[in-house]
């Protein structure tokens, strides 16, 4: 159980934010959250299931009454590999990856992704990387993974890292794109979902 | 028809022999791909926890770049080998199409990067093309070596075949198997051939990866599969490369080659090993195995 502030196993209603359901529903693809019947198709069918702190059947339920915390700093999201095994199987069309992504967008945003898991490290490190070049690199992406999360595994990696390397599979020089103007307008053009850079930084200095 | 061909980060690191074998595979079947100039990252599922519509204006961009060598034409085919880049390429193309709200912010944000995208680009995964275009028939008759007693487990994992797909079966695909079959290969009956291989899990919490990928491996194995067939760098690289460290953290011995479909292709083309990439599988298979007209195991 996540140890937050106020953290009650009952709850009251005044902990519970109503207005979360209908910000998940207004995302593209979350316009089917209210017809979820509860069946547990999608927590049947993730194979992920078994090792998340709520299903994916649960996660939909407490997302439409409101657990706006419990959803937004559980592991589930971030353990979600976007199979789509769920959306595909659902009776009533709820596109449960698209849902699993928002949560993790708002967890980034609001501050309560953990900072030093190494999944929302590398969408960071990852985002970072094609901001800047357009592409990303394999083998930076993953050293820089390892550097941030735990960089004993980085050690015990080694002898893969090599292995590719010797096969000529990873390089760590950097790929960019020519145009990269193009891509910077592209993207300034797109006005920020009010994501990052200050908060960034606090992370990335935690992480040091 | 012409194909434009958009390879992705993957294909020019960790699954550069999927690039090399397939761009060799399309040559000899005179559907030569041509590369499309200045890609950029299609914004991958990584991106997508980030900021939706800026993953979604990444892959518009390449959209917009193949949509501009169309020409007269009706619409152009983008292939994408990559799982991961066919999804989120096909997603970004579908939702451009069906949500007004994401149209009106990625439009004006092409229009300042001086782009366009009308949405005349069909995404396309090279096993559509190659079971649907070309199909089976026009695959055999260039088999030189047919890969006959070679059990084929074809593993097609999660993102190619859905949810945005339409040129296969969501449940049970066959596309890869028609391939396979054209190639004189057996093919084998499995029920994991679209189970998650456990993604970018095996680098963030790789207890759970790796448990992932064991399931399919280990299945494949039992069932006595000669070889694994995949069709994404990302299954490819988590299916062969933690071998070792399953069997240690599983007591259990795994030792399965895990081979691009394509390099299973221009193996039965007769193609020299090195420019099918071949040297760079860490559990090999080679041409020398299927001289004599049948595979030889070990
Ligand atoms: S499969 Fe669909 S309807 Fe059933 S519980 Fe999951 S989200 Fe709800
Ligand atoms: S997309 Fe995510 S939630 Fe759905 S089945 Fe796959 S891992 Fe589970």
């Amino acid at each position: 159980m996540p140890d937050l502030p106020g953290w009650r196993k009952i709850k009251y209603e005044e902990d519970l934010d109503p207005g979360f359901a209908d910000e998940i529903a207004s995302i593209p693809g979350g316009e089917h959250l209210f017809n979820c019947i509860q069946c547990g198709t999608c927590s049947g069918m993730c194979p992920l299931s078994p090792e998340m702190d709520y299903t994916p059947r649960r996660i939909i339920a407490m997302i439409r009454a409101g657990f706006r915390r419990e959803v937004l700093s559980s592991y589930t999201c971030w353990l979600c590999a976007s199979c789509y095994s769920c959306a595909v199987e659902c009776p009533k069309n709820v596109k449960i990856t698209d849902i699993m992504y928002a949560a993790k967008r708002l967890a980034i945003r609001e501050g309560v992704a953990p900072s030093r898991f190494p999944i929302s490290v590398l969408a960071r490190e990852f985002f970072n990387q094609v901001h800047s070049k357009g592409r990303t690199n394999e083998g930076r992406l993953i050293m820089r993974l390892y550097m941030k999360s735990n960089p004993l595994k980085a050690l015990k990696q080694a002898s893969m890292g090599l292995k590719l390397w010797m096969q000529g599979r990873i390089s760590i020089g950097s790929e960019s794109i020519k145009r990269k103007e193009e891509l910077h307008k592209l993207l300034g053009a797109i006005e920020t979902e009010r994501m990052v850079q200050k908060r960034d930084v606090v992370t990335h200095k935690e992480a040091r | 028809m012409s194909y434009l061909y958009f390879p992705g980060c993957s294909l020019k690191g960790t699954g550069r022999a999927y690039e090399d074998s397939m761009l060799a595979v399309f040559q000899a079947l005179e559907t030569p791909l041509e590369e499309l100039e200045d890609w950029n990252c299609c914004g991958a599922t990584a991106y997508m926890a980030i900021s939706e519509l800026k993953a979604f204006a990444l892959s518009a961009r390449n959209l917009a770049l193949a949509e501009a060598k169309k020409g007269t034409a009706d619409y152009i085919n983008l292939i994408a080998p990559c799982a991961a880049c066919y999804l989120v390429l096909n997603k970004a193309n579908k939702y451009l199409r069906d949500y007004p709200d994401i149209r009106k912010k990625i439009n004006p944000a092409l229009d300042a990067a001086g782009l366009s995208y009308k949405g005349t680009v069909k995404v396309r995964h090279p096993l559509d093309i190659l079971a649907n275009d070309i199909g089976g028939e026009r695959i055999s008759r260039l088999v030189k070596k047919p890969l006959k007693g070679l059990k084929v487990a074809c593993y097609y994992g999660c993102q190619i075949v859905r949810p945005y797909a339409d040129f296969d079966n969501q449940h049970n695909p066959t596309s890869m198997n028609i391939i396979m079959k054209a190639l004189g290969a057996e093919t084998l009956d499995w029920p994991l051939k679209t189970r998650c291989c456990g993604g970018s899990l095996t680098g963030t919490v790789q207890e759970t990866g790796m448990r992932l990928g064991y399931v399919i491996l280990r299945e494949a194995q039992r069932r006595g599969a000669d070889v694994i067939a995949t069709a994404c760098p990302l299954c490819q690289f988590n299916l062969e490369c933690y071998q070792k460290q399953m069997g240690s953290a599983y007591n259990d011995k795994i030792d399965m080659p895990v081979a691009y479909f394509s390099q299973l292709m221009g193996l039965a083309f007769g193609m020299d090993d090195k420019k099918l990439g071949i040297n760079r599988l860490f559990v090999p298979i080679k041409s020398s195995q299927l001289a004599g007209g049948a595979y030889v195991r070990g």
